[in-house]
């Protein structure tokens, strides 16, 4: 196979003439409907490619791809577990699929009925009171939260409330998000342990808190042991607790957060809920609160009146809305059929599952790569390699060294408190062969890290590319064809 | 089953951990919150929970669709779904190992290049929520540049559009402001023009507008540019097949919802969100951004770059603060480019013009049902009934169609008022069935 031809772009591909669908003829031109002044002056500079011309393009590009179908891929913080074949399919029934967002709500029963179960079902895994199904992903998920705390201290004198906390073992997000919903962020030092530090949460913590951000399990895959007084701290001065529940596999069927003191929480539905990532989204960030807080969430949220399934919300405190229409229900049909497929028992064995995998990997690779915060885990890892100053071997060439060997790397340099981290995230639909296949090649990579460093710094080798110089793409960005 | 592991895999595994119980492994969490009671139903079999979401799924009452309003029912060539929902592309994430994750990386590519062909405009994002907000990420970002705080808006702009940006900034001291509109359903350029001025962040434009018709965006430009604001520009991505577009009048910033482009309603999500803008701009864009870089053999190579903008470096100063994005619907949609090229794109837009304004013409045919047809439109349109519009939707459901969005649910000014949109989906046969049923009313 000529490499070229391999990695041509769909223009360099193009032929003038070409094409892969033709519609029907019209009898008349734009020009018969429209003034000249309203035309497109000139075509735009699309390929043109016949239809097979266009399968076997992006047949192709789908194969120099790593995946979950085909690789391992322990991306921390990302539940990247099997998404279930039977979920694509039912996501997809014309009946869905077709259901428009205005058409009367008799004609869209089932969407209505399908949305409003999974809150319920999510209400119940929580605890929590409401649940919105509108955030399209988890960032999307956090802002929906932040502005609900905003509107709920808006009506409990709490304008003056400034700050939000966020801990330094945060996801990018969390920060992000604080400040787009205009709080200031305070961030706090985590405990030598991993996990908060409630004297620095104390200091921190005043009036001018709104909200207490919180990843439960933390980024470093480590409960907080202490998080119902931290809760209560938290409500002491008359904040709210929020929580990421981008790790809530680790929780689901063991633990809710309502018990805890959690007031507002988002899932992923696209981690826990096995929707797939479809190569970085669409997502579905649910938000769930707690009593006193649901009424400030964003309409609307499906009720059921009188044996009907309505978007008509009476909730006069509820102000917002996030994005145009109810969310991505594609991806929200997925996170029901999971609930619907797995019950009390069956959801307690999966993150328990997930917890032992992780833990199992910890356990085989102490020695190599030794965990940051030595003791048992939750669902995710976060290792530490050799010491990159005597081995001249960093994170990052372990990254690509990996990929040689079949797998796609773990999330690395996350969270910022682990120097040289490698977050690994098994999770529970890996079985004990991969795993242990996954610690031979870290195994191979440690001792290559000794006798031929080269090796691993030079990698990846049988990629379609090489090492990529990332500086280079941004010193003249060239975006587009 | 989903966990492959089995009791004596698990008992291996275990023992590894030097735990003695899986129970130990969970000492972390604290005992008083440990196995909560928890009211599920009964699991369901595969074959169960099929039968199960398809009696949801035939609930839906397959309408005749002839609302638009936002979300548009397109014809979807077989390839798309066939490619997009190849494992490969479809269960892997963020392309963070760009040596692995080349062919999603081109994708992202062609995607932003095909969405700046078609806009017409210098750089786009890898994709963002949806059209809202995207729109409303362009807006904060011309809020940034200009250090302004009033957005004007048309009142014509979609309702939920306007529910977001308000969402999104109520809390920043931005003002927004409203401009009129004229009895076409058009702005009104000499109270625009009063409106503007030198604390006029960005001007969002829509057009077609939320009622179907086409603005004269190089005059509102023109006006717009004058008081040194930025004109944010909210199109219909079919329509450019056709219509001028945002780089031809100048626009700052365009967006658009690409749903339209190779995705199915699915009840208004997923969504995908399209934002392009000057290159001047490109450091305020928010999300992901792929680019050409070379690999270490000076081989072409596709990785995610301009990251400084972003969440995972700049925390609190990061532009925006998202992560995922709606990368499948973007490779839907540059599948759907790539299958119709430039004439393909015309014939749509050309159809829907026909469509739409032969379904327009025989409407104004029908006594007591008028259609403004003296102001430009593409696919969509508003028809002046004689009953409330809620009365015609309601009797035309009866009928197996679904006639349009009740305007009256914006202002009551409008009760009368049905928003009606016909795409190259609707069939001559179609149009027909839709004036007989009127008919009848
Ligand atoms: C801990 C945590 N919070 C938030 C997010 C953001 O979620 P999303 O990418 O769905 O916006 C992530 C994503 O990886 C995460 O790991």
């Amino acid at each position: 196979m000529q490499e070229i031809l391999k990695n041509e772009l769909s223009i360099e591909k193009s032929r003038p003439g070409r094409r892969g669908v033709c519609f029907a003829q019209t009898q008349k031109q734009a020009a018969d409907y429209l003034p000249a002044g309203l035309l497109r002056k000139s075509e735009p500079n699309l390929p043109q490619l016949s239809e097979f011309d266009t399968v076997r393009h992006f047949t192709r590009l789908s194969q120099q791809n790593y995946s979950l179908d085909a690789q391992f891929y322990p991306l921390g913080s990302c539940t990247m577990k099997y998404n279930p074949k039977a979920y694509d399919v039912l996501s997809a029934l014309p009946g869905f699929a077709n259901a428009h967002p205005f058409a009367p709500e008799s004609a869209v029963q089932g969407t209505l009925e399908l949305a409003y179960n999974l809150q319920e079902l999510l209400k119940k895994v929580t605890g929590l009171a409401a649940f919105t199904l509108q955030p399209a992903a988890g960032a999307h998920g956090e802002l929906t939260g932040i502005l609900t705390a905003r509107a709920y201290h808006d009506t409990h004198n709490g304008q003056n409330r400034t700050e939000v906390i966020v801990p330094d073992t945060a996801h990018g997000t969390n920060p992000a998000t604080a400040n787009m919903a205009g709080y200031q962020v305070v961030n706090i030092k985590s405990a030598p342990n991993g996990c908060v530090d409630k004297e620095a949460l104390k200091a921190a913590l005043s009036e001018k808190t709104a909200v207490v951000m919180l990843t439960v399990p933390n980024t470093v895959g480590l409960f907080e042991p202490e998080i119902k007084e931290i809760a209560d701290l938290v409500h002491s001065v008359g904040a709210l607790l929020y929580m990421d529940g981008a790790n809530f596999n680790a929780l689901i069927g063991l633990a809710k957060p309502a018990d805890f003191g959690v007031d507002i929480m988002h899932l992923n539905l696209h981690k826990t809920f096995a929707a797939p990532h479809g190569g970085g989204g669409p997502g579905s960030g649910p938000v769930g609160a707690a009593a006193h807080v649901a009424p400030f969430l964003p309409h609307p949220i499906v009720s059921l009146k009188n044996g009907q399934y309505t978007l008509a919300d009476e909730r006069p405190e509820s102000q917002n809305r996030m994005k145009a229409f109810y969310g991505n229900m594609a991806v929200v049909i997925r996170g029901y059929c999971y609930l619907r497929q797995f019950d009390k028992d069956m959801l307690k064995t999966i993150a328990q599952n997930a917890i032992l995998n992780a833990n199992y990997v910890r356990a085989c690779l102490k020695g190599k790569f030794n965990a940051f915060f030595d003791r048992n885990c939750m669902h995710e890892c976060v290792l530490t390699p050799p010491d990159p100053h005597t081995t001249g071997v960093h994170t990052s060439d372990i990254a690509k060294r990996l990929l040689d060997y079949g797998f796609y790397a773990p999330t690395i340099y996350f969270p910022l408190i682990v120097p040289e981290a490698l977050m690994v995230e098994p999770t529970e639909t890996e079985n004990k062969e991969m795993l242990d296949a996954f610690v031979a090649a870290m195994e191979q990579i440690y001792n290559e890290i000794q006798t031929n460093p080269q090796v691993v710094k030079d990698a990846p080798h049988n990629q379609p590319v090489k090492r990529i110089d990332e500086v280079s793409a941004a010193r003249q960005p060239n975006l587009r064809w | 089953m989903f966990i492959p592991n089995t009791l004596e895999d698990q008992k291996i595994m275990l023992a590894k951990t030097g735990a003695k119980d899986i129970k130990e492994l969970l000492a972390q969490i604290p005992q008083e919150f440990l196995y909560p009671a928890l009211d599920l139903p009964k699991a369901l079999t595969e074959q169960e929970l099929s039968a199960h979401v398809q009696e949801l799924a035939a609930k839906n009452k397959p309408l005749k669709n002839f609302i638009g309003a936002g979300m548009y029912e397109h014809f979807i060539p077989a390839a798309i779904p066939a490619l997009s929902s190849r494992g490969e592309f479809l269960t892997a994430y963020t392309p963070y190992q760009a040596e692995a994750s080349q062919g999603t990386l081109q994708t992202i590519y062609e995607f932003q290049s095909c969405m700046c062909a078609l806009l017409n405009m210098d750089v786009a994002t890898a994709s963002h929520y949806d059209g809202a907000t995207a729109m409303t990420e362009a807006a904060l970002a011309a809020h940034r540049i200009t250090g302004r705080k009033e957005i004007v808006v048309s009142t014509l702009l979609h309702p939920h559009y306007k529910e977001v940006l308000q969402t999104y900034t109520r809390h920043m001291g931005i003002t927004w402001v409203e401009a009129k509109v004229t009895n076409d359903g058009v702005l009104d350029l000499e109270a625009l023009k009063a409106q503007l001025n030198d604390q006029t962040a960005c001007f969002i434009l829509q057009t077609p507008n939320f009622v179907g018709h086409l603005e004269d965006a190089q005059a509102i430009s023109s006006a717009v540019h004058s008081v040194g604001a930025l004109l944010v520009a909210v199109v219909n991505p079919i329509s450019l097949g056709v219509v001028q577009t945002p780089g031809e009048y100048d626009a700052d910033f365009a967006v658009c919802e690409g749903q339209p482009l190779g995705n199915p309603v699915s009840f208004g999500g997923p969504g995908l969100g399209v934002m392009t803008a000057k290159k001047a701009y490109v450091r305020q864009l928010p999300g992901r951004m792929v680019g050409i870089a070379k690999d270490k053999d000076g081989k072409r190579a596709f990785v995610l770059t301009l990251q400084a903008r972003e969440q995972h470096i700049r925390r609190e100063k990061a532009a925006s603060n998202i992560c995922s994005n709606e990368a499948l619907c973007a490779l839907n949609a540059v599948i759907y480019l790539t299958l119709l090229g430039p004439k393909g794109l015309k014939e749509v837009a050309q159809l829907n013009l026909e469509r739409a304004h032969a379904l327009a013409e025989k409407i104004n045919a029908k006594s007591g049902f008028t259609v403004n047809t003296k102001t430009p439109f593409f696919n969509e349109f508003v028809v002046q009934c004689p009953i409330p519009a809620a009365e015609v939707i309601k009797k035309m459901e009866a009928k197996g169609i679904a006639a349009g969005y009740d305007l009256g649910r914006l202002c009551p000014q409008m009760k009368n008022c049905l928003l009606v949109c016909a795409t190259e989906m609707r069939t001559p046969e179609d149009l027909q069935a839709y004036v007989d049923a009127l008919g009848g009313i």
